[in-house]
């Protein structure tokens, strides 16, 4: 018996088939890519336990304030958004545990795997910004801040192990970032602008 | 040395449309990888997000619930006023609903990736940060901590 030779399938709608699908997604789709800055609140305490919060040295702190005018002062003198970078950068690089010092924050050496003993900045970034405060100059602020913490980052690890940070494996990067912890802390803003 | 034609007319011959399928396809591929299907229809204005530079990708998409915050829409600014207001899911509330919101989201996940829930905070780059000072506190009380504050790269459209 002759084979029968099977009838070849037309494939010609094929094309409409994936076009229909195609104008489907083109439709659905929204192509934004969720990007932001991450941030991680601290808990809620109904009382707080102690009475006097905890004392943080006064040089241990970078205090940046922004009035509802979006006007920017930092450790006490009025700046201009674009040096808060270098700023806030030179804060986290310079340390001592001289108490004459008053400007750069203490260390604290600590043994981290892969780097050795070290000094570890002590410094913490205080933001406290007014209910006027406008979101595009405080998401701006928080920016520039996490930029200054970034090229630290990037200056230690090309120090340590001549690659800029993204390029470091996982463990180097974890080293890294325990020698620059990302202290940034949020106080509660006051009420002077009103709404 | 021309060549000699044989024959009158010359037919071209008709182009082939098999690859078709295969170029459409691979359009097709394409959008559904790179597609997120719309959540929730607008009742605000389509937030305009600040720029920054130093963002980072959020993972995970299942595991983020979106709070806007921008003024109405202008059909709806008659009820809610020009000032800029929250939207939670498909309706404008106050920022006391944020807790129950909370809430809802965490029981709507998998018991296990409850904890990795995180806030993406659409905020039109306008607004002032009295209401976004009230959300965070409404979410430190629902002790949802993870937060993200939705940003566009600068140099990008919009």
């Amino acid at each position: 018996m002759a084979r029968r030779s099977l009838p070849e399938i037309n494939s010609a709608s094929m094309a409409d088939i994936a076009f229909m699908l195609l104008i489907f997604f083109l439709v659905a789709t929204t192509m934004d890519s969720d990007k932001g800055i991450f941030r991680v609140l601290p808990p809620y305490i109904d009382k707080p336990v102690q009475d006097d919060p905890i004392k943080v040295l006064d040089k241990n702190l970078f205090v940046v304030l922004i009035n509802k005018d979006d006007r920017l002062m930092v450790e006490k003198k009025p700046i201009h958004p674009d040096e808060l970078r270098k700023a806030c950068k030179d804060f986290l690089i310079n340390m001592n545990n001289d108490e004459n010092d008053k400007v750069y924050p203490e260390y604290k050496e600590e043994t981290i795997a892969g780097l050795g003993t070290v000094k570890v900045t002590k410094g913490i970034v205080s933001i406290q910004n007014d209910r006027g405060t406008s979101y595009d100059k405080y998401i701006e602020i928080q920016n520039e801040i996490v930029a200054a913490y970034n090229e630290v980052k990037d200056e230690y690890s090309i120090k340590y192990f001549r690659k800029p940070f993204k390029e470091l494996n996982e463990d180097q990067q974890k080293a890294i970032k325990l020698l620059i912890p990302q202290r940034i802390s949020e106080a509660e803003p006051k009420n002077i602008g009103g709404k | 040395m021309a060549k000699i034609r044989k024959g009158g007319k010359k037919v071209a011959p008709a182009i082939s449309t098999a690859s078709l399928p295969d170029i459409v396809f691979m359009l097709l591929f394409f959008f559904m990888v790179s597609t997120t299907m719309r959540e929730s229809t607008l009742l605000v204005k389509k937030p305009r997000l600040p720029k920054g530079t130093e963002l980072t990708k959020l993972e995970k998409k299942s595991l983020v619930s979106n709070i806007y915050v921008a003024q109405p829409t202008v059909e709806l600014q008659a009820v809610f006023g020009n000032q800029p207001v929250i939207q939670l899911n498909e309706s404008i509330e106050d920022v006391s609903k944020i807790g129950r919101f909370v809430q809802l989201e965490r029981e709507a996940r998998n018991p296990n990736d409850r904890d990795f829930l995180t806030m993406n905070l659409k905020v039109d780059s306008k607004t002032k940060m009295g209401i976004i000072t009230d959300i965070k506190m409404e979410l430190r009380k629902a002790n949802a901590l993870k937060l993200n504050y939705s940003a566009l790269p600068r140099g990008a459209k919009h």
